[in-house]
């Protein structure tokens, strides 16, 4: 057979054997080399199991440790607020220890204390190998003992009981109490002699208590409105006297008024001061006897002679013996409530964290705000509109260092620039009349949130270069030939496209930013801040007041409180706190974005 | 033209070098005598003249001039990598945004020119529309698929959009698939439904040439079909240039054929006469499968 090689051009023609034009597969050669070496398996690499054994153990090891910490974090703060029973210890010498049992360890008793046991345990001990078991107890009683924990050894333990008549109290002050209620009592007479009708009888004593607490709390805030107004008067007549001179007329005036508001306003807090006074004396007829394990009364405060505690001082208090389960189950969601929705009490160990859970989620969703356009801005022009060469390299690579920066080191920078660069100019226009006590010049939500920001950005403009990247040229191809300008391409096409894997970045940024600490201790972030960024008054947000954060209470409670081992559940439910919020924070951004790619989705192809 | 060119250089295009058996023959035809007078009887829409262009220095398009004739459909078959698509590209300078490509001569859209620095892209490709290999469309609802055009234009008046929707899904053959659910997205329709919609898109805003890349090389036969029927009825009424790779759809669809290959139109003329009596050996062999 012969073909025409030369059919493409109408040059001379050669004459080719078929071979060279249609290289053919030669499937015999093939079929005779497998023949050759007869039945065999797959070797082992080849198949590639022993990789896939490590990628899995991998991932099974990076499973665990997350596992085992999001454990750790859910037990130890789900457990925390569950009444636990109260154990009254009788030790050797005599001595009683009423308390909860926090938690027990083995440990190595030292020669001296081994010397001063009794025979039999010592034989016991060294028996063991010197090693002995030996409680954390809760006793509670600061005031009294100085001391919130004890430890007791288990060779000192003469016996051990669950008395019924102990009470755990909560006090507003001075943690919790632990002791026996012998009785409840109204201008010094006794309301209940039978210890059975305790729980019903301080039940009503103590819910009067709690509404003339409310009471209070109303007529306290109505306080701080008076001293909110009486400080934009004394402001009013400071700005007068910046603008018009200390002389004027104008001036004169404005401190006319203000004199007539403020001697108003006295008249207001003097009446409302002695509406509280009035609350509190009714409140102070209410008592209650409580006894320790050694029968000391525990008083109202260390430093007063001798009297028991006020009932409108404690915030809670149950039999922790005679609980039934259900009541059990009520005083620790109530306990959970309290957590939830008031401020912290007694630096911090105690009360709730409202003021921290709304100064994270605050602080989040306004650096959300800042760092969302800024990043997709910037990584538009990086993607779209620069020429690709050295200097988008180079700022490229500028902003993926970035993200390797110490965080300390940008709120360094957010303190220096935000803080004292702008917030200082910002006060010398807007705010001159407070100077010198800062506005904006100083730590404030809205400095920490464009710290944070600026932390993060890096993470937005890499997912969102990224995301440009994905969009197929095909669309872009498609719009142009309908005529549309670049702009209009980015905007009504690229951009809707790649807003999923936008909203990634962006919630890799909040998880991110939620969990910062180090940044916001300079930029803002306080241990107690007396006022929510967020109130009542014009202008409603206050972005320059300082704020709580979870992450920083953390920090504080566990590591710079007075009683760190008191505060140590309240760390563990906080941390669960904080996982649960930035959680759910990406569950919101998460399902925002399934929404969108399911808008996306190509359904063939 | 500068035949020796070609014998330096290997025949590189966008997809890479392709084999060709045997020696490389310089190709002796110019462009005025491989178009067939019939095609130069016609009124021309769009004319191609002495167009070059380049791929950084590999160049793709070896003086292309080829006028398109008003209200037919015209296709352009050859080989993988023949330019056929660079050309096509070309013409609403879709080409501008690949980096290092760079043309001599000049196309011309009735009568304007397209090729110069002060001609507004963007008002130019308003006048044409372009249906894609791969169909494309927005991740947007059917009917703001179909008015994008319009659009970004700026159009919102609602029975300017209604009245457009209507006629073009209608001259697209997908008006009666469609007309139910037009504020679904548009990814969700078929693959024929998406091509189909591509092409109503494409007319939507009214263009003097309508511009197919290969339009049903991603479609099954059925879809494909479809397509080509309404391809045929959209002959009078709008131009149509058509590069394809299916010999067979080139016949069924066009009223003229233009042959290209390594950059070269070899031969254009009417599909018939091209089909029947190919005036040239290569196009005659392209044509019958031995190569190509």
């Amino acid at each position: 057979m012969s073909v025409e090689t030369g059919f493409l051009f109408s040059g001379p023609r050669v004459e080719m054997p078929p071979s060279e034009i249609l290289p053919v597969a030669d499937a015999s050669a093939v079929r005779n080399s497998r023949k050759r070496k007869g039945p065999r398996s797959t070797q082992l690499a080849a198949r590639g199991e022993p990789y896939v054994w490590l990628m899995g153990s991998g991932l099974a090891i990076a499973t665990l440790m997350i596992l085992g910490l999001l454990f750790l974090v859910f037990y130890n703060g789900i457990s925390t607020f569950w009444p636990k029973r109260i154990v009254e210890f009788t030790l050797i010498d005599g001595a009683k220890i009423l308390g909860e049992v926090i938690r027990s360890e083995r440990y190595q008793v030292s020669p001296s204390e081994l010397a001063g046991m009794s025979a039999e345990s010592r034989i016991r001990i060294t028996a063991s190998g010197g090693w002995s078991r030996r409680y954390l107890v809760r006793t509670g009683n600061y005031d009294l003992y100085g001391d919130d924990f004890k430890w007791v050894v288990e060779s000192q333990i003469a016996g051990r009981a669950l008395p019924l008549n102990v009470w755990l109290i909560e006090r507003m002050e001075w943690g919790r109490a632990v002791g026996r209620l012998q009785k409840l009592t109204r201008d010094n007479i006794p309301l209940t002699r039978n210890s059975d009708e305790f729980y019903r009888i301080f039940s009503e004593v103590h819910g009067v208590a709690i509404d003339s607490k409310k009471k209070i709390a109303r007529l306290q805030d109505k306080i701080g409105a008076l001293n909110y107004a009486l400080e934009n008067s004394r402001l009013a007549v400071r700005k007068a006297s910046l603008k018009y001179g200390d002389e004027s007329t104008q001036h004169k005036a404005v401190a006319e008024a203000a004199a007539r508001e403020e001697s108003r306003l006295t008249k207001d807090f003097e009446r409302l001061q002695a509406e509280i006074a009035s609350i509190r004396s009714e409140d102070g007829r209410f008592r209650a006897y409580v006894f320790d394990a050694a029968g000391t009364l525990i008083p109202e405060r260390p430093s007063s002679p001798v009297t028991p505690m006020l009932v409108s001082q404690i915030v809670r208090a149950y039999p922790a013996n005679t609980l039934t389960l259900l009541k059990r189950i009520q005083v620790y969601l109530s306990r959970w409530v309290e957590f939830l929705t008031t401020e912290p009490r007694e630096a911090n160990t105690e009360g709730g964290v409202l003021p921290a859970i709304f100064g994270t989620f605050m602080m989040t969703l306004i650096m959300s705000l800042v760092v969302a356009p800024f990043g997709i801005i910037a990584a538009l022009y990086l993607r779209e509109y620069a020429r690709q060469g050295t200097l988008v390299s180079a700022v490229r690579i500028a902003v993926n260092n970035l993200a390797g920066v110490p965080s300390i080191v940008f709120g360094v920078f957010g303190l220096g620039f935000f803080c004292y660069v702008i917030g200082g100019r910002l006060d010398m226009l807007f705010f001159p009349e407070k100077l010198p006590a800062p506005t904006f010049g100083t730590g404030g939500i809205l400095w920490a949130s464009l710290t944070l920001a600026l932390l993060t950005v890096p993470v937005v403009i890499v997912a969102t270069e990224e995301a440009l990247a994905a969009v197929p040229r095909s669309m872009r191809e498609g719009s142009y030939a309908c005529g549309a300008s670049k702009w209009q391409t980015i905007w009504r096409i690229v951009l809707p496209r790649a807003t999923p894997g936008i909203m990634t970045g962006i919630i890799l940024a909040m998880a991110r930013g939620a969990g910062e600490v180090a940044p916001l201790m300079l930029t803002g972030v306080v241990k107690l801040a007396p006022e929510l960024p967020f109130d009542s008054h014009f202008p409603f947000f206050h972005l320059n007041r300082s704020f709580m954060h979870l992450g920083f209470h953390i920090f504080d409670v566990g590591f710079q409180s007075r009683n760190s081992e008191a505060g140590k559940p309240m760390v563990f439910t906080t941390t669960l706190l904080l996982i649960a919020l930035v959680a759910l924070l990406n569950i919101v951004a998460i399902r925002l974005r399934s929404r969108l790619i399911k808008r996306f989705k190509v359904a063939h192809f | 033209m500068n035949n020796t060119q070609i014998v330096d250089e290997s025949p590189v295009t966008l997809f890479g070098p392709i084999a060709i058996p045997g020696k490389q023959e310089p190709v002796s035809k110019t462009a005025q005598t491989c178009t067939d007078p019939e095609v130069l009887r016609e009124k021309p829409v769009l004319e191609i003249e002495h167009f070059d262009l380049w791929y950084g220095t590999t160049q793709a398009l070896f003086d292309v001039t080829m006028p398109i004739p008003s209200g037919k459909v015209t296709a352009l078959i050859g080989p993988s990598g023949c330019g056929k698509s660079t050309l096509i590209r070309s013409v609403n300078r879709l080409n501008d945004l690949i980096d290092g490509v760079r043309y001599a001569g000049d196309m011309r859209l009735n009568g304007d020119t397209i090729y110069s620095p002060r001609v507004d892209v963007i008002e130019l490709r308003k006048r044409m529309g372009m249906v894609f290999q791969k169909s494309n469309p927005f991740p947007m609802s059917i009917y703001e698929n179909v008015i994008y055009s319009l659009r970004i234009d700026g159009e919102n008046r609602k029975n300017v959009l209604d009245e457009t929707v209507e006629r073009c899904l209608k001259s697209a053959a997908l008006w009666d698939e469609a007309k139910d659910r037009l504020d679904e997205s548009a990814l969700e329709l078929s693959g024929g439904q998406q091509q189909r919609l591509c092409i109503a898109r494409a007319i939507a805003a009214d263009p003097e040439v309508l511009l197919m890349d290969e339009p049903c090389s991603a479609l099954d036969p059925i879809a494909t079909a479809k397509v080509e029927e309404l391809i045929f009825s959209l002959r009078g009424e709008y131009t149509v240039l058509i590069v394809t790779h299916n010999m067979q759809q080139a016949a069924r669809v066009s009223d003229f054929t233009a042959f290209m290959y390594l950059g070269r139109l070899l031969e254009y003329g009417p599909t018939k006469t091209l089909f029947v009596n190919p005036s040239l050996k290569q196009t005659e062999d392209y044509m019958t499968g031995r190569f190509g």
